[in-house]
């Protein structure tokens, strides 16, 4: 039974102005601005804008802010905002080959051509705190060297000529969206990648890492991880054809795993896929290993019974606000329910101590 | 890929242009230029486009999520519509992005070329240049250690 129950309105108000206060902190320490955190908190604002799907630096920086720091709640918050905006339409798939990469490393070629680059990246740092960065002095300018004009190739590319790797399957040129119609088991490759690629980096990165440990034999190398700026281009029907709207920076990682063949497949390496908005680079290579896992069965791979081979257990709780929203209602008033099992509890103690009191 | 005409080719590119380039800078040039009149076909409004990736960057298609972006098409008083998709949430910035993409269809385009594109395009090259010559100086050269065994 639900019964309404209606009061404490003004205890909201009073919170929600607390908040607001608790949000600012010391009044006598400088305001954050929205621009500071895009700026110099940019790997939050890229988590917020890969998990909220929606690629605007500005509105996550903002979410950011308003959430506290709290970055699943400003993940709800874009989500939330997402679902306002009117759909002008569907891109055609980014080209990633022609990424102008910050990054680009292979762990499987040494002297692949473009060369490793490292970019502006925590590896190779100490994990010391830095605690100049605590009293605020001047960065050094990044030293600079002359860029080739080339377009930097996939690494991939050159297994595929000699048919080393895996084909990738083509498939419907307008994916289905999961956004617009509820996710439905099993689900096609093109729905999981959108699953995993908006699903929560801890929740990825866990399964990634429980496929390296063996649940489900899956050793992977990274082929390739590059983190860059992609344009993104769209059909426009009032001018009839196709602009650039746009430019993003995205993380792509390719991994490879031995394959000893199938009844259908010769013995060859098979991949893995990871695309994330942002710099993001733990949740690229977390997803490509997921995605692999997850393709067993097209594969012709034993089902392990691992966690990550588990398309519905991956894919239903991947999602952080889906699993926030439910597990966070449990604190809201559940006043009545509880006062049925309060009273179910009673009448059974009651029966229990009675057989115990006619037993002695 | 279909061929295009050059046309085409040239109004593709400012418009992606307009679409990326940096909106401050495209208000400060935009103040030079006597604005056209002209009447609004439709309104700046922000919306959403699915951006979409590929299996293994080879394969079938996929939704990688959204992005924010704002389109506006306005008509000059000679008839000459122009359109504009740019990148984000600025309303003024879509609309005298319009006002470009009518502009550059009369004959004013050499004008609003050398006024404003060409001021955009340097800036627009030039921190795509330095940010390659920021990764291009974090290339690994490799040197092979002597071993000892042979």
């Amino acid at each position: 039974m639900y019964v309404a129950v209606k009061g404490g309105e003004k205890a909201i108000d009073n919170a929600h102005a607390w908040l607001a206060e608790e949000r600012r902190g010391d009044p006598t320490v400088t305001e954050l601005s929205v621009a500071q955190i895009r700026e110099q908190m940019t790997l939050a604002v890229n988590r917020v804008m890969a998990e909220g799907s929606l690629y605007d630096p500005d509105l996550a920086a903002l979410a950011i802010k308003q959430s506290r720091g709290d970055l699943i709640e400003a993940i709800f918050l874009i989500r939330a905002y997402r679902t306002t905006l009117p759909r002008f339409g569907g891109s055609h798939p980014v080209n990633t080959d022609e990424m102008a990469c910050d990054r680009r490393v292979s762990a499987t070629f040494k002297d692949a051509p473009g060369g490793q680059v490292l970019g502006p990246t925590f590896d190779y740092t100490h994990r010391l705190l830095d605690f100049k960065l605590a009293a605020d002095g001047e960065v050094a300018e990044a030293p600079q060297s002359p860029a080739p004009d080339t377009a930097t190739p996939h690494i991939m590319s050159f297994l595929d000529r000699e048919s080393l790797i895996q084909e990738e399957a083509t498939g419907l040129e307008t994916p289905d969206d999961l956004t617009r119609t509820p996710l439905e088991l099993p689900a096609s490759r093109a729905l999981r990648l959108q699953a995993l690629t908006r699903g929560d980096e801890g929740f990825v990165l866990g399964m990634a890492y429980s496929t390296q440990r063996g649940y489900a034999r899956n050793h992977a190398f990274v082929a390739e991880l590059r983190i860059g700026a992609v344009a993104v281009e769209m059909d426009i029907p009032e001018l009839g054809f196709a602009i650039e709207i746009g430019e993003i920076t995205l993380t792509e990682c390719e991994t490879v795993n031995q394959f000893k063949g199938s009844k259908t497949e010769p013995p060859q390496f098979t991949r893995g896929y990871g695309l994330v908005f942002g710099m993001t680079e733990r949740k690229a290579i977390s997803m490509a290993l997921v995605d692999r896992a997850l393709r067993w069965q097209e594969l012709g791979e034993d089902n392990m019974g691992a966690p990550a081979q588990d398309e519905e257990f991956v894919l239903y709780h991947c999602d952080n606000i889906q699993a926030t929203g439910f597990l966070e209602h449990i604190k809201l008033p559940h006043y009545v329910d509880f006062q049925s099992e309060l009273e179910l509890i009673r009448k059974l103690r009651r029966e229990a101590m009675q057989m115990q009191e006619a037993a002695e | 890929m279909e061929e295009i005409s050059p046309d085409v080719a040239a109004r593709k590119a400012w418009l992606g242009l307009l679409a990326k380039c940096d909106a401050e800078q495209l208000q400060e040039l935009w103040c030079s230029v006597d604005e056209p009149e002209h009447s609004m076909l439709r309104a700046p409004e922000i919306g959403g486009v699915m951006v979409r990736g590929r299996a293994g960057a080879v394969g079938a298609a996929f939704n990688l999520g959204e992005m924010t972006v704002t389109r506006c098409s306005v008509k000059l008083a000679d008839g000459t519509i122009g359109h504009a998709y740019v990148q984000g949430r600025d309303k003024a910035k879509a609309q005298t992005a319009a006002m470009i993409d009518a502009l550059m269809q009369t004959g004013q385009a050499a004008a609003i070329r050398a006024q404003i594109l060409t001021p955009l395009q340097q800036t627009y090259d030039a921190a795509k240049a330095t940010r390659a010559a920021r990764a291009a100086a974090t290339k690994v050269d490799f040197f092979t250690m002597v071993r000892g065994e042979d």
